[in-house]
């Protein structure tokens, strides 16, 4: 099969899977995991192939992969103009499909045992809500186990979806179908954080969550629609020429003083704060926790986060034309990296942890594009995905092994994800805890081995390089946060001893879910190895810096290594190790929420954004729905005139009634002929005497009459 | 030979008796009387037409005797209508013979 034809084929199998499971397989659970674990597996086996072929690919930035696109929609200026899409695999698409097959692969096959697959069913389950577990007999010992998700099927259906449209978003050469595989997402993302749709937090959740990327997807459609408008073109291809991007940047757009190159640019940022949860549209991430946790780590790590920046550094070229953009890029990458960080910092719920640990390094990458870090962006991107993927896996296995707990003591007032309930659970879950104590550290920049100290470090590295002093503390102090929540969680989570009875009793998780942990830890650790620095002391050139080479290669100049310098390297190894060890310090003696001194309001409450924005946009927006659109334009405008209509016609009819049907019709020609004839009749009747004489009489006058009358006038 | 117009005249006079018969008797007895005297009147009328006419052609005989036998059968049933309204009423006076009214 050529290389073309494979790339096609990548996104098909999940698609199919999910065709499948929901015409035909939904019954059969078993079944329909297998279609869509085989159908991941499929687009994985294609990914890596694609993968190794495009590593053996000389200048492959200049000579992308994927063939002659192929016509689409015809447009209406000639016959033979069309709307070509196509596929495209490039440095930047290559690695990026490394990262999202892997962790595809893993999070479906995670699902499996998270979902309790081969468990019975529940007592009293009900599709729509969590399952709250089945009791069993054994041996004249009734217990408690985990019960089967009753929505099993679906599940592994709206995951096989969400796949699709992240391998259609990553495989697109324009910006068309990159959007649909976008929107997909979107729709994919509201399905499965509204999966328990049973539970109204859920609901809210979902619907959050939808339409808050939808003010985003807006905006990129608008920015989608002025880049075609300019340039005639949203293949990558053509827009990435030094022609089109010169036009574009001369090119004034007339609002706020940006070219039009910054101006769409803008406009598409926009659609990655929403759709990468960046400030000030933040606010669904967090909230979207109430999914499954495989749909928080597909959400949060592998697909739709990762596609927000995905897409903002796809059009790097273009954004990076216009200064303005560039600096309010960096400014929103940079503050929401800060801002999110001190969130976590007070949150309790460990999956909301993770939430704004994850808002806060897609800040991270944001910044580091905003200050032209392009490598730096896209190697943090990479390894940000495994090892959040991770920590969020490991997250939801914590949470499974917790609610093993819940059932065994049947006490469901314990929170099984707060993590002050927890504690101590390294013993009980050996294999979580190691695997999330990698992925915590990845997360913190541990020095030399994570994968997370070499990404983060190049991009302060950069940001110092390039004298972006802001950027630079700012993403200081934001990584010292990140590696001191880290440690909190992790202190909470697994050291010191179990503080409740919950966690004395949770339980190490099935195979299905412990295997990607480790596999996904691996990457965590060595994925970094491939872009080590070469100017790195003592570490530097041992192994080739492969990242910088290759995907530096995506852009038409590629860029410059930054120089080895001390300050950016010590600040990176203060900030983690500090953090890591603070973190330790404060909190190995916590043991509970009320000795947790940074639980301060407004940390807690996130800065009160749900409250401003409910204040802001939400009441509002009911108040005009029930004033104005309600109150005013329907009840008032609409049913007023509705209302003329009604009385206007029934005042009509009465006329028409009245003085027409009642006196011409009814009276005149109705009653009035029936009158007349009973008129006459009754003067007529006179005559009828019964005498026979008389009537002969009368004939005879009449024949008299009638014949004196016809001789007059036909004779005479 | 007389003229027809005579005969005419006989027959519009015999006529004109019956039927004054008619509308001016009282007794239903009498106003069958002048009803043959008009049907009678009629016959003259076919028999004068007859002999001054084609003699051969024997339509307007015919035609006289079917007025005989159509004048017999009518008494006939007239008389006998007389005497069932005489059993019932105990009267023949046409004027007090009104049940067929309004």
């Amino acid at each position: 099969m050529t290389t073309e034809t494979l790339i096609w084929l990548i996104p098909l199998p999940p698609v199919l899977a999910f065709f499948a499971i929901v015409l035909l397989t939904n019954k059969n659970k078993a079944l329909s995991h297998t279609i869509a674990v085989g159908a991941a597996l499929l687009s994985w086996l294609g990914s890596m192939i694609v993968f190794v072929r495009a590593l053996g690919v000389e200048h492959l930035g200049e000579h992308p992969l994927g063939g002659e696109p192929i016509n689409w929609l015809p447009l209406g200026e000639s016959v033979d103009t069309y709307f070509k899409i196509g596929v495209l695999v490039d440095p930047l698409t290559a690695v990026t499909l490394f990262f999202v097959a892997w962790t595809v692969l893993m999070i479906f096959l995670y699902s499996v045992g998270y979902h309790n697959f081969g468990q019975p069913k529940g007592d009293h389950d009900h599709p729509g809500l969590p399952p709250h577990g089945a009791t069993v007999e054994e041996q004249g010992h009734k217990h408690v186990v985990p019960s089967i998700e009753p929505m099993y099927s679906r599940f592994f259906a709206f995951i096989g979806l969400f796949a699709f449209g992240m391998y259609v978003l990553v495989l697109s050469d324009n910006l068309l179908t990159l959007f649909v595989g976008w929107e997909i997402m979107g729709l994919c993302s509201y399905l499965l954080i509204g999966f328990w749709y049973a539970k109204p937090s859920a609901r809210d959740a979902a619907i959050k969550a939808f339409i808050t990327t939808r003010i985003g997807d807006v905006f990129m459609l608008l920015g989608i629609a002025y880049l075609y408008s300019a340039t005639g073109t949203l293949s990558f291809r053509e827009i990435f020429v030094e022609g089109t991007l010169e036009t574009l940047a001369s090119v004034p757009s007339g609002v706020l003083g940006l070219s039009a190159a910054g101006l769409i640019g803008l406009l598409l940022f926009i659609g990655t704060i929403g759709k990468s949860a960046q400030f000030p549209l933040h606010v669904w991430l967090p909230d979207a926790m109430e999914g499954p946790t495989p749909v928080s780590a597909m959400i949060h790590a592998a697909t739709m986060v990762s596609a927000g920046v995905y897409m903002v550094i796809r059009m790097f070229p273009l954004i990076s034309l216009d200064p303005t953009t560039m600096a309010i890029v960096a400014f929103i990458g940079a503050f929401t990296a800060l801002f999110a960080a001190t969130i976590a910092v007070a949150q309790n719920d460990i999956k909301r942890v993770l939430a704004y640990s994850t808002i806060s390094q897609l800040g991270f990458m944001i910044a580091a594009l905003g200050i032209g870090a392009y490598v730096a962006a896209v190697f943090h991107l990479v390894t940000h995905a495994f090892f959040k993927a991770l920590l969020f896996l490991g997250s939801g296995s914590v949470i499974h092994g917790m609610e093993h707990g819940v059932l065994h003591t049947g006490n469901h007032k314990v929170d099984p994800q707060d993590m002050f309930n927890m504690g101590g659970l390294r013993r009980k879950m050996p294999i979580t805890f190691w695997t999330f104590l990698i992925g915590g550290f990845a997360l913190s920049g541990f020095p030399i081995i994570t994968a997370g100290f070499w990404s983060k470090d190049e991009i302060l590295a950069d940001a110092f390089g390039h004298g972006h002093w802001a950027v630079f503390l700012t993403l200081a102090v934001a990584a010292f946060l990140t590696a001191f929540y880290t440690m909190r969680q992790i202190t909470l989570t697994f050291l010191g001893e179990p503080r409740t009875k919950e966690a004395e009793h949770a339980q190490e998780t099935p195979w299905t879910m412990t295997l990607p942990l480790v596999i996904l830890a691996f990457f965590a650790v060595t994925y970094g190895w491939v872009g080590i620095p070469e100017h790195f002391p003592a570490l530097g050139g041992l192994i080739p810096n492969w990242f910088h080479e290759f995907v530096g290669g995506t852009l038409a100049e590629h860029p410059e290594a930054v120089e080895f310098n001390w300050i950016p390297l010590l600040t990176s190894l203060f900030v983690a190790l500090g953090g890591l060890g603070l973190g330790w310090l404060v909190y190995r003696n916590v043991n509970s929420a009320a000795e947790d001194r940074l639980q301060i309001p407004v940390l807690k409450n996130k800065y009160y954004f749900d409250e401003i924005y409910d204040r802001v946009f939400v009441k509002p927006a009911y108040w005009f729905a029930e004033n104005v659109v309600y109150k005013f334009m329907d009840q008032g405008v609409i049913d007023g005139v509705l209302h003329i209509f009604g009385p206007v016609t029934d005042r009509l009819g009465s006329i028409i009634r009245n003085y027409f049907d009642l006196p011409v019709i009814n009276r005149f020609f109705g009653d009035g002929s029936a009158e007349v004839t009973y008129w006459f009749g009754g003067k007529l009747r006179a005559i009828q005497t019964g005498r026979i004489q008389q009537y002969l009489m009368l004939a005879l006058v009449v024949f008299i009459t009638i014949g004196a009358a016809l001789y007059f006038f036909l004779l005479a | 030979m007389v003229p027809l117009s005579w005969y005419l005249i006989f027959a519009a006079a015999l006529f004109s008796i019956g039927l004054f018969g008619v509308l001016s008797r009282r007794n239903a007895v009498a106003i069958l009387l002048g009803i043959e005297l008009m049907l009678n009147s009629v016959n003259i009328n076919l028999a004068a037409f007859w002999r001054y006419g084609n003699v051969l052609q024997m339509a307007g005989q015919v035609f006289a005797i079917i007025v005989f036998a159509v004048a017999a059968a009518e008494v006939a049933v007239g008389l006998a209508l007389v005497i069932s309204v005489y059993r019932r009423r105990n009267t023949v006076v046409a004027d007090e013979i009104n049940m067929m009214k309004w």
